[in-house]
């Protein structure tokens, strides 16, 4: 089967109900995408799939065939992050960096949906995606920060 | 020099953001297989028979058995009673048996299946209150691990004197670390015949000691390397050691990489948790509400082994009479043995359990005398000059008092004290209001002589080429270790952040600077950091060089390289003279320094629900001085959320000794919308000896919580609750206790 993952295609010619995020990890080797608790609560494994936000550990391949797959590799690289990229390091929204994949994808779901940079509105938005290390407050300034057109820039 | 004290980015964050990071179980190895682990199903007895069932293909695996494993059958910490693999004697659920590995990972799970494991199985030991009981002896013959006993002046005569005598009993259960990354570790044999393991970890060097001992090999034929490890929290600081230890066997007897990485339901049953605990204090108080007298007892449970409770019962004990100057104080305190899987490392530490304690207990001496629990607090709390339990006299940086009035006047808490009083008598609202308050102390770095003993080591290097790094086995697992390094080895050395780099801990590489616990990597590695750094920079000050421009780095390595690839500057710890303890007393100098934290919650209680929603938590900690106050806040805000989770959901439902919710499904932790908005205030109040004047912060926000929540929740239902985790179920039948005593 076909898949489009970060604007390439590729080909997959394993078991069709094989999950995603395996099928990412293991055979198109895209690991920036994480296993937190394969039951879809932690949200560490979120892709985009036609630009929606979902747990790859729930989803067979087979269901997202010809659809549009984007993860963490697709929005930057160390020396040129993406905005949103800069605006978690300008602002400490990554620690450990386990949730941080799955934090991006969701917060580039909201901007791209045209979300809004009010604290509450993105601790909602977030709200399916655990982080243990950073209580949530500065993922939420990263990604307002984001929302607001501001990625990285003067030091506090 | 300006690196300290600014917030400089996250040095590896670029890495993590780009999903480029590897942890372990991103890390390629070719003719990799996947171990997995057969575990007891009882709590306690005997293995008779261990059944392979005939016609499956075992060929196609290797397995290990204690049998196999070369050398001692133990994973070596502070006592040697815990066996890698159980041998004939169960002591828990989920304890280890047998390993198996094969290279297809499904596969490898599927054999667990067909093996049949017949059991002669005991009456276990479930409760703290059996084992104390001696029900059976499971530790030596009163099941005690560990005993502590403080005491401070006469506490008979400060009764005798007392005009109020308030007592009070309080409980808190397990709590699991969550770390989103689950354990894992991945193991080869080098050529040579070197053990290596590769994983998530908080303590390289603890793995390097237990499997020293298990393959009976010498120090320099075993390597262990950190991957980039997601989360710890105390959770990767002694478990790791048996995973690597079963994935070395593995490998060691396949003859071929083997990777161990645990799922989520096999994690949180089989690893360690928070130690349950019950505090018991009597405290006897003058008419002013000065404290005469604390008699404090605590019991811990510390499971099925002994593995850190001796040392999680020292700072539990150590903080159990709270940031309160009283002259006579007795504090007793037991672990004790039971056939649960073994407690273990937490942030925090035996301290969230006797800070609850203590702090809830200050409000229960406030509805006894009448005295608001603000002036209470006020009126005992440490100053410059006050002696602790141990007989400690505080002669620097106490910021209890700081920390407490900002944080009462930033939060608006005595307006809010009597503004939620009236909300709460106007039966038309849909919910109640409540205000909590909690001040705590965190003493940093090892307990008593700890440091001593563990005599740390740290350095910086300069390579031929003229790159400098931070040497130390001190693990960046999100807390900022590598950036921190960084700032105080460049302001020591006199050169931008950015020049500097930190290696990565692995023991072929690094000295052992010690475990990656106890809020010490800041104040006590990070002090040896500083140290190296000015050793260099003397070094090259003889030779009439000041490091300015890259070129003098460049001519810097030449002069101290040589002919060597590498010069190493390492330093070693040094008690300073002035800090005295006895560990056969329990007196003196406890800690070399305390941070202070003061924690108010502000929340609301749903009249129909019983539901806990926090509005707003205002906060102000101590911590010396803030080596970068991004990632200081960081700490503060996350270990805040955790205490959070621990005083409101976080419920390791326990039956028969095992955790039967092991799921992100229902052990829940908070998430962005049950976390509320933080007020954080970094106080710096410096200490003499620390790292331009840092104490520790990664433990001390998670002592808060618990308390300022509890004395919110009972303020706003009108309750008297004194356990943790106020579930809504617990709130309520408070509730109807409470009315049917009306």
């Amino acid at each position: 089967m076909k898949l489009k993952v970060n604007g390439k295609s590729r080909s997959f010619a394993g078991a069709p109900f094989k999950r995603l995020i395996e099928v990412l990890r293991e055979d198109f080797g895209l690991t920036g995408t994480k296993e937190g608790c394969g039951e879809g609560e932690c949200g560490a494994c979120t892709v985009l799939v036609d630009g929606e936000p979902v747990n790859s550990c729930l989803i067979p391949v087979c269901s997202v065939e010809g659809r549009r797959i984007e993860t963490v590799e697709s929005l930057g690289n160390p020396g040129k992050l993406s905005p949103l990229q800069e605006a978690f390091m300008e602002r400490g929204g990554a620690q450990c960096g386990i949730c941080t994949p799955g934090m991006l994808m969701t917060a580039t779901a909201w901007i791209k949906g045209g979300g809004s940079a009010a604290p509450g509105a993105i601790r909602e938005c977030l709200a399916g995606n655990l982080c243990r290390c950073t209580g949530y407050q500065h993922i939420v300034d990263s990604v307002a920060r984001a929302v607001k057109g501001k990625g990285g820039g003067k030091r506090r | 020099m300006t690196s300290v004290g600014v917030s400089h980015r996250r040095k590896e964050g670029p890495e993590k953001l780009c999903g480029l990071a590897k942890y372990i179980d991103d890390l390629s190895l070719p003719g990799c297989l996947h171990g997995v682990t057969l575990r007891s199903t009882i709590n306690c007895g005997t293995i008779k028979s261990i059944d392979f069932e005939t016609g499956f293909p075992w060929q196609e695996y290797v397995r290990v058995s204690a049998m196999d494993i070369p050398g001692r059958n133990l994973v070596a910490l502070i006592e040697e009673d815990q066996p890698l693999l159980a041998d004939r004697k169960v002591m828990h659920p989920h304890e280890p048996i047998l390993l198996l590995a094969h290279p297809d990972r499904a596969k490898a799970y599927e054999a667990l299946k067909h093996i049949r494991v017949q059991y002669e199985a005991l009456e276990p030991v479930l409760t703290m209150e059996d084992s104390l009981a001696v029900k059976r002896a499971l530790y030596k013959e009163n099941n005690v691990f560990k005993s502590f006993l403080i005491e401070k002046g006469d506490i008979v005569k400060g009764f005798e004197s007392a005009r109020y005598t308030v007592e009070g009993e309080y409980r808190v259960w397990h709590q699991e670390q969550a770390y989103i990354e689950n354990n894992g570790m991945a193991a080869w044999v080098e050529p040579d015949g070197t053990v290596t393991v590769q994983g998530s970890m908080q303590c390289p060097y603890y793995i390097h000691k237990a499997l020293v001992k298990i393959f009976g090999l010498p120090e320099e034929k075993i390597r262990v390397i950190q991957s980039a490890t997601g989360g710890g929290f105390g959770g990767k600081e002694e478990y790791p050691s048996m995973i690597a230890g079963h994935a070395a066997l593995l490998a060691w007897k396949a003859k071929k990489p083997v990777k161990i990485v645990y799922d989520r339901a096999e994690d949180m049953p089989a690893t360690t948790k928070r130690h349950p605990a019950i505090v018991r204090h009597k405290t006897a108080l003058d008419k002013n509400g000065k404290l005469l007298a604390q008699d404090i007892d605590v019991v811990m449970d510390g499971g099925a082994y002994a593995t850190l409770s001796s040392v999680v019962l020292s700072r539990g004990t150590l903080h159990a009479a709270g940031p309160y100057e009283c002259p006579n104080v007795r504090v007793r305190s037991r672990v004790v043995a039971t056939n649960t899987p073994p407690n273990g490392a937490f942030r925090g530490f035996g301290a969230p359990q006797t800070l609850f304690a203590v702090e809830l207990h200050m409000e229960k001496i406030a509805r006894a005398v009448k005295i608001d629990s603000l002036t209470l607090r006020r009126r005992n709390l440490w100053k410059e000059g006050s002696t602790t339990a141990t007989g400690q006299v505080l002669s620097e940086s106490v910021g209890a008092c700081e920390a407490l009035e900002h944080t009462v006047k930033k939060s608006g808490y005595v307006r809010k004290v009597k503004e939620y009083a009236s909300w709460n008598r106007n039966a038309k609202k849909k919910t109640w209001k409540g205000v909590g308050l909690s001040l705590v102390h965190h003493g940093a770095g090892f307990t008593g002589s700890g440091e001593v003993y563990l005599a740390s080591k740290a350095g910086l290097s300069i390579t031929e080429d003229g790159r400098l790094q931070v040497l130390a086995a001190s693990t960046e697992i999100g807390q900022g270790t590598n950036t921190m390094f960084s700032q105080i080895a460049a302001d020591a050395l006199g050169v931008p952040f950015d020049w500097v780099e930190v290696e990565n801990p692995d023991t072929k590489f690094v000295p052992n600077s010690g475990p990656t616990v106890a809020s010490r990597t800041t104040m006590v590695v990070g002090g040896l950091v500083r140290r190296a750094a000015l050793a260099m920079k003397e070094a090259l000050a003889k030779e009439g060089l000041v490091l300015k421009t890259p070129s003098d780095v460049k001519k810097a390595a030449k002069l101290l390289c040589g002919s060597e690839p590498i010069r190493r500057f390492i330093v070693q710890y040094e008690k300073p003279a002035e800090i005295v303890w006895d560990d056969a007393t329990y007196k003196g100098d406890a800690y070399g320094a305390y941070a202070y934290a003061a924690l108010v919650a502000d929340l609301e209680i749903d009249k129909t629900t019983f539901e806990v929603k926090i509005n707003k938590l205002t906060t102000a900690q101590d911590i010396g001085k803030a080596v970068n106050p991004l990632l200081a806040e960081g700490q503060i805000i996350g270990g805040t959320a955790q205490g959070v989770g621990y005083a409101l959901l976080e419920h390791c439902v326990y039956k028969d000794g095992a955790m039967v919710n092991g799921q992100f499904t229902n052990y829940i932790i908070p998430t962005a919308m049950d976390t509320p908005a933080m007020d954080v205030k970094i106080v710096e109040k410096p200490y003499s000896r620390g790292p331009f004047g840092a104490k520790g912060v990664g433990e001390l926000p998670m002592d808060t919580p618990g308390p300022a929540i509890a004395a919110a929740v009972n303020f706003a239902a009108g309750v008297w609750i004194t356990e943790l985790p106020l579930l809504p179920e617990r709130i309520l039948k408070a509730i109807n206790e409470t009315q049917g005593q009306r």
